[in-house]
């Protein structure tokens, strides 16, 4: 399998709180910056129209706007975060931001496919997890993928769940490509019965 | 195992198994029909041939152009009006990525190109059955033919560009059942609305939905692909339909049909759930209550009936919808007075949709203030539109006729709702500033977009379908 992205093993980050329910991927990054034929350099306009004025003045009091993205790498959304459109372009601006991990109580499917396959780590927690993170914005928290344990500032250690695959090809920093280009004989296989 | 009960999602999902999946390895699915826009494709062109692949199949793949194409005609020099040269560069990679890989574009100059959900069930290509994948959220359109059809993102539409398979864990199953007998001057649109209404925004997380029951099977085709396109805004990526005769009377005459299209029907045809399919939820719906719906809020869920008072706020997200969208609770819902109107989609931008519109257009004027869109879902839609007037009925009436795409749903081309407007908009999505920044959308019908035209304020259709 092809490297994809550096291997998630264990960090630890002051996370940033964005409590707001329903975020959805067209607040994450406007379809007005989906013109792009590039994956990279969307970490500028993510929450484009929360972030800024109309004149491009960051809002001061905007959270992506008042944190350093090297010491908050883990984002904490309201409920159903992620919801909406397909676009891939949402976790490849969260990353190109800084991000390595969303929290929220609901993480919409499409959303966390698309986050599993670039370094973004989609964490569900119950809502007494989540409520400590609310109220403790400030706080930092430590991800092993390895556990599958989030941990809390407070000692609070939460057993996360992801899916088996991904989690393996996140850990060894491959994806999931090669994995399906392997298949090809049982894919072959599979047309030569099926053919009409 | 095999004499067990199944679901119609169990039917189709088991015959695109070609690996089985376990505990630590999702099922290798295969991928019958893919449709490729210029969107969310360049990178997943890029990742295939950095490993020196090519398209697959080829044969499976069709594109078009739709998202960030101008719906405005070239000017005397054959130009485009692209909203940004990034625009413009985006639908030239496709035409160069199609051309380089052998893939169909149905692109300009071509009497096929449409919304992506729109040209594939014109064209034939959706069918009865079929696995489809797009890289776009509302692919669940093609579940109204009985189809797995879901959105995906560009990792894996570079997935099933080189191995026409996808990695996937299969989903819970619900089903949805709206029964009873609809009113008059309700859509499939209110349906929809009224569905996401009870299942909330993510609802539908994890679930592949099936809609049954009397008022599905008596919507039309259109109808039917209106319900399984919102399918997403409760959360569930995939939304189906068993075929019927319907389907098959739809699909019959269309370019890409089996040639021995009654061997096809009769299969197609066996494609239902069995009587005592078990799923892992199901709720009821009755259809018989439903009204024209319009949203108040800024989640599709967040919608009510026309007829009722925008609902007082019973918690902080309502409050921060209202507040954005500058509603009262406790509001008739036709104090707010609307600034333009979007009829067109991959919700709402078929034939049966326009004719909704123009029968209470047919007429009458928009009312001074408002601007109107009226954007055909494909080539195809314009042309049958055209044929029958519909188009004369909608400028006569003062709106604009324009060119077919996405156009105001997504609003990346250019053509966008300003800062503060109200927007009445057929389309799938009222997020804040989805339709512009700061631009206010109110989802509903097309016969209720048409009235509230007409009125100046968002108006329940029955009022000019009982006075017509």
């Amino acid at each position: 399998m092809a490297s994809n992205q550096e291997p998630i093993n264990t960090f630890s980050s002051r996370i940033a709180v964005l409590p707001e329910a329903n975020i959805d991927t067209d607040q994450i990054i406007p379809a007005r910056f989906l013109t792009t034929t590039s994956r990279k350099g969307l970490g500028v306009a993510a929450f484009n129209d929360w972030r800024y004025e109309k004149d491009g003045t960051p809002k001061p009091d905007f959270i992506l706007n008042t944190i350093d993205p090297e010491e908050h790498r883990v984002l904490v959304g309201g409920n159903n975060f992620g919801c909406g459109s397909s676009r891939e372009h949402a976790p490849w601006a969260l990353t190109d931001y800084g991000f390595k991990a969303v929290i929220s109580t609901e993480i919409a499917d499409i959303f966390t496919s698309n986050s599993l396959k670039n370094g973004l780590l989609p964490i569900v927690v119950t809502p007494e997890i989540h409520e400590n993170l609310l109220k403790n914005p400030q706080q930092r928290v430590t991800i092993d993928l390895e556990s599958n344990e989030l941990r809390l500032e407070d000692g609070t250690v939460f057993i996360f769940k992801i899916e088996a695959f991904a989690r393996q090809c996140l850990l060894e920093g491959v994806d999931a490509m090669g994995w399906l280009i392997n298949r090809l004989p049982a894919i072959e296989t599979y047309e030569n019965e099926h053919a009409a | 195992m095999s004499d067990q009960p199944k679901s119609l999602f169990d039917k189709v999902w088991e015959k695109h198994i070609v690996e089985d999946e376990s505990a630590d390895r999702p099922a290798v699915l295969y991928i019958d029909l893919h449709l490729v826009h210029e969107v969310t494709s360049p990178q997943a062109f890029s990742a295939i041939e950095e490993r020196g692949l090519k398209v697959r199949r080829p044969d499976r793949t069709f594109a078009t152009l739709d998202h960030s194409t101008p719906t405005l005609p070239p000017n005397e020099k054959g130009e485009r009006p692209y909203f940004t040269a990034d625009a413009k560069n985006q639908v030239e990679t496709l035409e160069r990525n199609t051309k380089n890989h052998g893939v169909k574009l149905f692109g300009w100059g071509s009497e096929n190109r449409g919304v992506v959900h729109v040209m594939g069930p014109e064209m034939g290509l959706t069918q009865p059955g079929m696995t489809v994948v797009c890289g776009d959220s509302h692919t669940s359109t093609h579940g109204a033919f009985g189809c797995i059809a879901f959105g995906i993102g560009t990792s894996e539409v570079g997935h099933v560009l080189a191995t026409q398979c996808l990695a996937q864990r299969k989903p819970k199953t619900m089903r949805i059942t709206v029964t009873g007998e609809l009113q008059a001057g309700v859509s499939g649109k209110d349906v929809a609305l009224t569905i996401i209404n009870r299942l909330g925004f993510g609802g539908g997380t994890g679930y592949a939905l099936e809609y049954c029951g009397p008022v599905i099977d008596a919507l039309d085709m259109e109808g039917r692909m209106t319900v399984c396109n919102l399918s997403i805004e409760a959360g569930a990526r995939c939304g189906m339909i068993a075929p019927d005769q319907k389907t098959i009377e739809w699909l019959r005459g269309r370019a890409y049909v089996p040639s021995d299209y009654e061997a096809a029907a009769t299969e197609w045809l066996k494609l239902k759930s069995d009587d005592g399919a078990v799923f892992d939820d199901e709720i009821t719906i009755d259809g018989s209550v439903i009204e024209p719906m319009a949203t108040w809020g800024t989640t599709p869920d967040q919608g009510a009936p026309i007829s009722q008072a925008v609902p007082v706020a019973s918690n902080e997200n309502e409050a921060k919808a209202l507040k954005y969208m500058h509603f009262g609770g406790g509001d008739a819902r036709g104090l707010a007075k609307v600034d333009v109107v979007f009829i067109g989609s991959c919700t709402n931008g078929r034939m049966a949709d326009l004719r909704a519109a123009a029968e209470i257009m047919k007429g009458r004027h928009i009312a001074e203030g408002v601007r109107m869109l009226v954007v055909p879902g494909s080539e195809q839609v314009r042309a049958e539109a055209v044929a029958e007037g519909l188009d004369k009925i909608f400028t006569d009436a003062g709106a604009e006729w324009r060119l077919p795409g996405c156009s105001m749903c997504i609003a990346m081309n250019g053509d966008f709702v300003q800062p503060g407007q109200l927007a009445v908009s057929t389309s799938n999505r009222n997020f804040e500033g989805r339709q512009g920044p700061g631009a206010r959308t109110v989802l509903a019908s097309p016969a209720t977009a048409a009235a509230s035209a007409i009125a100046g304020h968002i108006t329940d259709p029955r009022t000019y379908l009982q006075s017509a």
